[in-house]
C-alpha cells in the first residue's frame, strides 16, 4: 500500500516535469516526435533506477560524516554511471544500445536524475522505497514527455502567430498539460 | 568598449532565458515570487562568475580529454560553498529554493559558459562574461517572478498593491502559471526584438 502511494504520487500527483520542474531541458528539447520521446523516456528510466541504488548506498555508507560533499559526489557518480551504462550496453546488448544510445550522453545534464537522488535522500526513503520512487518518477517523466510530443506533432501543422512559434507555444501547451495534471492533486493525501 | 559589451550582452542580445533558452528548470521552478527569482538569480550569478574565473585560471593545467568532468567538479565545489552560505545566512530563502540550489551544478548555462568562453579567454574577460550572463539570468528570473507574484498574489516583493482588493489568480503561483507566464513573456520579448531588428 505504501509503495502504491509512492507510485501514484510520483507519476500523477507530483509529476516530475509538470509540477516539480525537473528535467525541463529534455522535456522541451526531445519532444518533437513520439518515437524519440519514447526512447528518451526509456533511457531516463533505466539510468534513474540504477542511479537511485548507487546514490542510496553512497549516502548510507560513505557520506555519513561528510554530508557537505553530497553535491560533488552525486554528480560525479551519475556522470560516471552514464558512461558505464553506455559502455556496458554497447557490449552486452547492441540492439538496446542502438535504441537508447544517442540519448544516454544527454542524461548527465538532465537535472531530474540528480534532483531525484537528492529528493530521495531528503525524504529519508529506504532502499526499496528509493528504487520504487525513482522508477515511478521516471515513468511519470516518460508519460509527460510522450503526451507532450503527441501534442507538439499536431501543433506543427497549425497556423499560429509568428511571435508564438517554437518555444512560446510549446510552453503554453506545457502549461495546459500541467493544468490537466493538477486534476490529480486530490488523489493522494499528503 | 569591448569589455563593456561583454558585461551587457547577457541582458538582451544573449539573454540566457529568452534567447538561449538555457537553465529552464530553475527559471520555472523557483519564480513563485520576485524575491525567490532574485535569490535564485544571485546564487547562480555567484557560481557562474566564480567558476568562470577559476576555470580560466586553471585552463592550461587541465588535459583536454577530461575537461568536462574537471569543469563539473569546479562548479560543484562553488555550488557547495553557495549552498552552505545560504543555509547559514538566508535560511528562509534556502528552504524555499530547496533542491534547486544543489541543482545549480547541472544548470547548462554554467557548463556552457565554462566550455564556450572561460576555457579560451583570460581571467578578467571570463569574470565579466560570467557577470554579464549572470545579470541577464537574474534579471529575467526577477521579471518572471514579479509577473507571477503580481498576477497570483497581487503583490510585488512581498508588498501588497494599494487599491487592489482580493487575492489574485492563484493559478499563476502554481505550476501551470509558470509555463503560461514564461510563454507570454517570451512572446513580448520576441515582438520587441523583432521590431528593433527591422
Amino acid at each position: 500500500m505504501e509503495y502504491l502511494i509512492i507510485v501514484i504520487s510520483a507519476i500523477f500527483v507530483n509529476n516530475v516535469v509538470l509540477s516539480q520542474f525537473l528535467g525541463i531541458c529534455p522535456f522541451l528539447g526531445v519532444s518533437n516526435r513520439v518515437n524519440t520521446s519514447l526512447g528518451m523516456g526509456a533511457a531516463v528510466t533505466f539510468v534513474m533506477t540504477i542511479s537511485s541504488i548507487v546514490t542510496y548506498l553512497l549516502q548510507r555508507f560513505v557520506l555519513g560524516s561528510i554530508e557537505y560533499m553530497q553535491t560533488i559526489v552525486f554528480i560525479l557518480v551519475i556522470a560516471a554511471l552514464v558512461q558505464m551504462v553506455e559502455i556496458i550496453l554497447k557490449k552486452v546488448s547492441p540492439s538496446l544500445y542502438q535504441a537508447l544510445g544517442i540519448f544516454l550522453p544527454l542524461i548527465t545534464t538532465n537535472c531530474a536524475v540528480l534532483g531525484i537522488a537528492i529528493l530521495a535522500v531528503q525524504k529519508e526513503y529506504n532502499l526499496g522505497q528509493s528504487v520504487v520512487f525513482s522508477a515511478a518518477t521516471a515513468i511519470g517523466f516518460s508519460l509527460a514527455l510522450v503526451l507532450f510530443a503527441g501534442l507538439r506533432e499536431r501543433l506543427e501543422l497549425e497556423n499560429i502567430p509568428r511571435a508564438m512559434k517554437g518555444m512560446p507555444i510549446a510552453l503554453l501547451t506545457a502549461g495546459i498539460l500541467a493544468m490537466a495534471f493538477m486534476g490529480f492533486s486530490g488523489l493522494v493525501h499528503q | 568598449m569591448n569589455r563593456l559589451r561583454l558585461l551587457t550582452k547577457g541582458i538582451i542580445k544573449e539573454n540566457p532565458t529568452f534567447v538561449l533558452m538555457l537553465g529552464m528548470c530553475p527559471t520555472l521552478g523557483t519564480t513563485t515570487s520576485a524575491m525567490n527569482g532574485l535569490g535564485m538569480g544571485v546564487a547562480t550569478l555567484f557560481v557562474l562568475t566564480l567558476s568562470n574565473m577559476a576555470i580560466s585560471l586553471i585552463k592550461n593545467l587541465i588535459p583536454d580529454k577530461i575537461r568536462i568532468p574537471s569543469f563539473i567538479v569546479v562548479i560543484a565545489a562553488f555550488v557547495t560553498i553557495v549552498q552552505l552560505c545560504m543555509e547559514a545566512y538566508t535560511p528562509g530563502l534556502y528552504n524555499t529554493l530547496g533542491v534547486f540550489i544543489p541543482l545549480i551544478v547541472v544548470n547548462c548555462i554554467i557548463l556552457g559558459r565554462a566550455e564556450a568562453f572561460a576555457s579560451k579567454n583570460n581571467v578578467l574577460d571570463s569574470a565579466l562574461d560570467g557577470l554579464g550572463i549572470g545579470l541577464g539570468f537574474t534579471l529575467s528570473l526577477t521579471v518572471l517572478g514579479a509577473v507571477r507574484e503580481l498576477l497570483g498574489n497581487g503583490s510585488i516583493f512581498g508588498m501588497k498593491l494599494p487599491f487592489v482588493e482580493g487575492d489574485g489568480i492563484l493559478l499563476f503561483v502554481l505550476a501551470p502559471g509558470a509555463f503560461i507566464a514564461l510563454a507570454y513573456l517570451m512572446v513580448i520579448f520576441n515582438k520587441i526584438t523583432a521590431k528593433t531588428k527591422q
